[in-house]
């Protein structure tokens, strides 16, 4: 198979998802009880009202019909109205994706290096002490639930030190400066829980390349270590640390959320949570397409980098 | 006897886990025994009054209820349901997994096409809409949590189950002229069970780990029945007020997880050499 071919199935398999999955939320509200403009007219819901709003929202039409008119109009930015405030999504969705961008941006770039790091340390100086108390304590650490570290933070550094917020509160007309200490304890509970994944996968793809034959070839060979690593094993670990990078990014999409509704950082996560307590499903249905088309993006992004940085994926048997 | 035997030789951390695990059980079932006051009986209007001015071991929480006997009907409503989620998943995984390995042809390719798409999205935003469209109530809870966990044991039943499939015992049976359900209970199910039970505890961790988030988000088991994540986040705001007793079952959620992957470990590390490295 080429390579195109090879990329253009993933993206296609990509796409396929995206779409099996919208249909199936729009399938599920075609399930529920009761319907949007019953939700939207509460109290005032006559029997005439209703026949209007369902006239007016498009609901009497199929429901291929109305998920394909939901798509069009998403794709030209129209994500239909809240049903608690009457709100445009859109316009609701706006400055949170902004906030949330902004707070998983400034994670990643502290979490990145930061990862690959030690992670690369850890490997190279396998079962010393230092590989034992970098793996043990990133052990500990993917066990801990995000709350519990993100509410240690605010413990230690907000209210027995209080030297940073406990809540942020972001808002458009700060500065770049403020912005950043006011939300510093979401980012560094986000960096600490990606560091503790991505250093242990970083470590594990380092150590399966070490152990590889080509490897203990160049040791027995005679080269010097710096040699080895430099020439022999960074190339090849090219491609694993790019999977490791990428698909850790798309797990901060996930993390995100609950990190945000412990700060009450006002990103799209808390907005999403709140709109499941309310089921406020236009909102819900934004929301998940955004996140989770992100999320399916890294990972169509982490299959394809890989295949172009190793060529053996190219031939699979 | 050789049970007890391997126990014993197991060393230190798997100790400790077991007896992490033993005394997370013992809390569990006996919990109406061991808590001084009910599950959501108010013991003084006082919201989090600290252990001094209540007389209690934890305090109260932000009703004025006691915060130790909330931990430990906690224990007893997380662990059952996580537990209860994590055997469903394991049933419908493992079925329909062995089901693909042995019948083959399109049925497999039908089933591992739907898992490959269920999991190409995170399970959050999955349970997520679920939840949002049918409500949250422990049914819905219990079944959604159970489908979305249950992709991964398919993958693992189903390499698993190919892998004896191919056994000249297996084509023996199928000669002599058992039926499907015989071959997947008596031929397979024997055959593959190690390893299945090492991922049953990490997935148990995973569904624990999963149910308290979502109570955490407001979205799992809902007031007034006791959940560490649910607990969590109704007292989370006193941590910013300097009292620190919110932390406890978050603190009961990190070490029963860490609990039982000691467990797993030590295991893994008996039946089947080295722990993968991730």
């Amino acid at each position: 198979m080429g390579l195109t071919r090879l990329i253009a199935n993933r993206i296609a398999f990509g796409l396929i998802t995206l779409i099996v999955i919208t249909l199936l939320i729009s399938l599920a509200l075609e399930a529920l009880p009761g319907d949007f403009a019953e939700q939207r007219l509460g109290q005032s819901a006559t029997p005439e009202t209703i026949a209007a709003i369902r006239a007016q929202l498009g609901l009497n039409e199929p429901i291929l019909v109305r998920y394909w008119q939901w798509l069009s109009n998403f794709l030209q930015g129209d994500m239909g109205i809240s049903l608690s405030n009457s709100r445009p999504v859109s316009e609701l969705l706006a400055t949170r994706l902004g906030n949330t961008l902004f707070l998983a941006g400034a994670s990643a770039i502290v979490a990145v290096p930061l990862a690959l790091f030690l992670g690369i340390l850890a490997a190279l100086y396998r079962e010393s002490l230092l590989d034992k108390l970098i793996s043990t304590s990133t052990l500990a650490a993917i066990s801990l639930p995000e709350f519990f570290i993100g509410y240690i933070l605010v413990a230690l550094f907000a209210v027995n030190w209080q030297i940073f917020p406990a809540i942020s509160s972001i808002s458009d007309n700060m500065t770049l400066g403020e912005k950043i200490y006011a939300s510093l304890l979401p980012i560094a509970t986000l960096t600490f829980v990606i560091v503790a994944h991505m250093m242990r996968m970083t470590r594990a793809a380092i150590i399966n390349l070490m152990q590889s034959p080509f490897i203990e070839m160049a040791t027995l060979k005679g080269l010097k270590r710096g040699r080895i690593v430099v020439h022999h094993a960074l190339p090849n670990a090219l491609s694993p640390i790019i999977n490791v990078i990428v698909l850790n990014l798309a797990y901060l999409v996930v993390g995100v959320v609950v990190v945000e509704v412990v700060f009450i950082y006002p990103g799209l996560g808390l907005l999403m949570v709140d709109s499941v307590t309310s089921r406020d499903l236009p909102i819900v249905q934004a929301c998940i397409l955004i996140f989770g088309a992100t999320y399916i993006s890294l990972n169509m992004l982490a299959d394809i980098l890989s295949i172009i940085s190793n060529p053996r994926l190219r031939h699979p048997r | 006897m050789r049970f007890w035997l391997s126990l014993k030789r197991a060393g230190l951390p798997a100790h400790i886990g077991i007896i992490v695990i033993v005394l997370f059980a013992f809390a569990a079932v006996f919990a109406p025994w061991l808590a001084p006051y009910g599950e959501s009986e108010v013991v003084d209007a006082v919201p989090w009054a600290t252990p001094e001015e209540s007389g209690t071991l934890l305090g109260l929480d932000q009703l004025g209820r006691d915060l130790y006997s909330r931990v430990l009907f906690g224990a007893r409503n997380t662990i059952a349901l996580a537990m209860g989620i994590t055997i469903l998943a394991f049933f419908m995984g493992m079925t329909a997994g062995f089901f693909a390995a042995v019948v083959g042809r399109w049925v497999d390719l039908l089933l591992s096409r739907l898992v490959d798409i269920i999991m190409a999205f995170p399970t959050l935003f999955f349970a997520l809409i679920a939840l949002s469209i049918f409500g949250t109530s422990i049914p819905v809870l219990v079944f959604v949590i159970a489908t979305l966990d249950s992709t991964r044991v398919y993958r693992i039943a189903r390499a698993l189950a190919m892998d004896t499939n191919v056994m000249e015992y297996v084509e023996v049976a199928r000669l002599r002229g058992e039926g499907l359900w015989w071959i997947m209970r008596r031929e397979i199910l024997p055959n593959t069970l190690t390893p299945l039970l090492a991922e049953f505890g990490l997935r148990f961790c995973f569904v624990f780990l999963f149910i308290s988030s979502l109570s955490f988000l407001g979205i799992g088991i809902q007031p007034p029945a006791a959940d560490w994540g649910a607990m969590v986040r109704e007292n989370g705001v006193a941590i910013t007020y300097g009292i620190f007793t919110p932390l406890v079952p978050a603190a009961a959620i990190a070490t029963l997880t860490i609990a039982v992957n000691l467990v797993v470990d030590w295991f893994l590390r008996k039946t089947a050499g080295l722990r993968e490295e991730y």
